[in-house]
This record gives C-alpha cells, structure tokens and sequence, in this order.
C-alpha cells in the first residue's frame, strides 16, 4: 500500500489568495493542492497525498501555538507516515512556517519530515539542523526541480533506507556527523590536502571551522535625553509615489527621507513599496510601520535628545543577504558621520 | 540589517513580529510588535489607543537601548 501523506502550504499556494488573505486560519482538504499534485506525479504510487494542510502565512508566524496545535489535532485522524511541507522557495514566513510545523509534526506524531526553501530564507537557518530542508532556487521558478527531491528523500525517509550526503541528497547541511571507515588514515589524507593546497588546486576540509556571523551588541545609551536616535526600517516606508523606486521584493535599493520638518507619517504623504505583507493597514497610517508620531513627542517632551532628520527604507521582502549587508553598511557610515547615538529599526 | 549598523557600535533595537527570526538574523535588542502588516498599530482600536499602544512600544524600544546586555535579549 502507499505511504499516506500530508501536505502543508500557504494560502498563496492553495489559490486562495496573496497578502491579502495571508490571515486565513488552517483548513485540511481532502487530497492533494497545488504544487501537492506535482509531489503525487514524483511518488510514483509508492505514496499519495491523503490531506492538504493549508494556512496563512501570516496568521501562522502571529499565531504559532495556536496554529500549530489546531494543525496537528487536524492531522491526527489520517495516520499519516510522511509529512511534507511547502516548498517555501525564499518567502520568510512561509519559510518559517514550514520548519516550525515539519519540526513539530517530527517530534509529536514521530513520522519523517521534508521541507524545501532558498538557502537565505530565515526558516532554513532555524531549522536544517532539525528537519531535512532540500534546497531550492529562491522563487517559484524552482518549483520543478524542488519536487523531485523533496519527493525522493520522503520516500527514502518512509522506507527507512540510508540518507546519504547533503550534496548527493539535496538538502541543506544539517552538521550531523557521521562515522565511517576511510581507505587511508588521518595524517595521509592531511598531507594529501596540504599537496593540493600547495599546488592550488581544489580539496575539501574535513572539518569546516562553523561561521559565527554574530554582532557583539552596542554600548547602551547613558543619557537619553541627550541620545540623537535615527529611524531605519525594512518595511518599506516611502514617500508617496516611491521616487527612488525601491522595488516590491528583492530590493536593490534603498532611500533617504527627510523629516526634518516631519511630525508624523500620514496616509497622504507617504505609503509602503513593500511586497510582502498587505499594505493597507501602512498606507493608511505609515506611523504604524515607523513611529515617527511618537518619536516627535518623545523629542518634545524631552525624553530623547532628537531625532535624526532623515530615515532609512527599504524593501525586506525576498531581499539578498549581500544587498540588506551593503545598505546597512552605507546606511551606517552615515548615521556615524552625522553622530547618531542609537537607531530604531523595524520589520513587518 | 541591524548586524551590519551594530558592527559600528551604535546600539540597535529590532522591533518586528516575527521574534524568532530576529534571532536568527542576530538582533541583540529585540522589542516584539503588534502584527505584521502593522507592527506598531492595530487598526481595530480607537486612534487614541492605537497611538497609546505604539507609544508603549517605542517606550520599551527606548528602554532597551538604555540596558546594558551580554548577549540576545528579548524585551517584553
């Protein structure tokens, strides 16, 4: 018989809709949804989408325990052996989504996960140590090349038969170590990469140094009244019209506002370029996206020394690591040249 | 974002949703918001709340970048 199972998408995926509808609570349906019949044609018979798990993004990431719980409850009748969720390609929360639930249905139903998502997508640093997270390109595009992977791990996993490398299986390094029998021992292999070193040529460690990519936090603030407190966001707030055009996703940019003569950010003069969440709420009252309102009468009050004149934006949607790594840098330079004590940064 | 502004030195607070991802981008001053299409809001209250609750928010931000930490903190 086939091994039964169940597969988790978002509501883009399911059709229902975009931003927009990215509240939806979770919902089973019967059978397989969207790219859940491109997963059956790679099963080949061998396992068959039973339920569809579909939820929206963002009712998902603000609501995780209770999402989570009604998810599993959901799944419970169908006994399923496999759980496959996504892929998420490079769109965070839905990327975040799909590890926390893989993790959990992994841990308290004790039956195989597979997930797919872009190697930048948050939900792939917070999980591949836990789930298998076959990678894949950063968009839908990918969809493709996803399936067939995803499909052939799960049913390996199912089956119980040998996981082999990252690099021959698909997914993203998880840094599990595994023993083995090597045809040489330690000092001639060591001497056999020292040659190929030497000579330049390519070789591969045994044992990669782990990447602390951590910042140590700033100082704090002795006296706030005296503190010059800079506005940053990555939710794309913009003067009305976007006159730079930074872009919907995968910025490229991003832009310099000023506020000198600013109390606050109303609906009129300014909006949000951003892609990825839906926009009315900002558009309506940008304040809610960057508190400038507040912020002024903090300053008034004296409570903060003031504000710099100008704010940062841009787009954290599908955005590079590299870009968000170069604006930041720029971004910083200024703020230090112009004697900026502390910054607000915020993310929708 | 934030990594590359605190690498100067100067102090930074994340206010975003999505807390575990602050993390995992390595915010070390992280103040959680609202909702993720209005982080500093919610349009169901009156705008006199609304403006209350945001006011709390930055509050905390502020605070925040007054504390002295070692490591990740998360400021409730």
């Amino acid at each position: 018989m086939a091994y039964k199972v169940i597969h988790y998408i978002n509501q883009f995926f399911a059709n229902i809709g975009g931003e927009e509808m990215a509240h939806v609570t979770p919902e089973m349906r019967e059978g397989a949804v969207g790219p859940g019949l491109g997963l059956n044609k790679e099963f080949k018979g061998e396992a068959e989408i039973v339920a569809t798990v579909i939820c929206g993004d963002s009712y998902f990431n603000e609501n995780v325990e209770e999402a989570t719980k009604t998810i599993i409850n959901l799944m419970k009748k169908y006994e399923a052996d496999l759980f496959i969720a996504g892929p998420a390609f490079n769109a965070g929360r839905y990327g975040t989504a799909c590890g926390t639930i893989s993790k959990l249905v992994q841990d308290k139903l004790n039956i195989p996960v597979v997930t797919g998502m872009y190697i930048e997508n948050p939900g792939a640093d917070m999980f591949k140590k836990e789930v298998y997270i076959i990678e894949t390109a950063n968009a839908a595009t990918g969809m493709r090349k996803a399936l067939p992977k995803m499909a052939k791990l799960a049913l390996k996993l199912a089956k119980g038969e040998e996981i082999l490398d990252y690099k021959t299986e698909g997914y993203i390094l998880r840094g599990i170590r595994k023993n083995y029998f090597a045809d040489k021992i330690g000092a001639e292999r060591a001497v056999d990469m020292l040659i190929k070193k030497l000579k330049g040529e390519d070789f591969q460690t045994e044992y990669p140094m782990p990447e602390f990519d951590r910042v140590a936090p700033g100082a704090a603030i002795k006296d706030l009244s005296k503190a010059r407190i800079a506005l940053v966001t990555s939710g794309g707030i913009v003067p009305i019209g976007n006159p730079d055009h930074v872009e919907s996703s995968s910025a490229s940019k991003y832009g310099i506002y000023d506020i000198n003569k600013v109390n606050n950010l109303t609906g009129r003069d300014y909006e949000t370029a951003h892609g990825g969440y839906d926009p009315v709420y900002a558009n309506e009252e940008p304040d809610r996206v960057l508190p400038l309102d507040v912020l002024r009468d903090f300053e008034k009050e004296g409570m903060i020394g003031s504000i710099h004149p100008y704010f940062y934006s841009t787009v954290g949607n599908g955005t590079a690591v590299r870009s968000a790594k170069v604006f930041s840098e720029e971004i910083a330079d200024k703020l230090i040249q112009d004697d900026v004590d502390a910054v607000i940064l915020t993310s929708t | 974002m934030v990594k590359g502004i605190e690498a100067t030195g100067i102090p930074v607070v994340h206010i975003c949703t999505i807390v575990p991802i602050s993390k995992t981008v390595g915010a070390n001053r992280i103040v959680p918001a609202v909702a993720i299409p209005h982080p500093l809001g919610d349009p169901k209250l009156h705008i006199d709340d609304e403006y209350k609750l945001r006011r709390k928010i930055v509050e905390k931000a502020l605070n925040a970048l007054t504390t002295e930490i070692d490591g990740q903190t998360v400021f409730q």
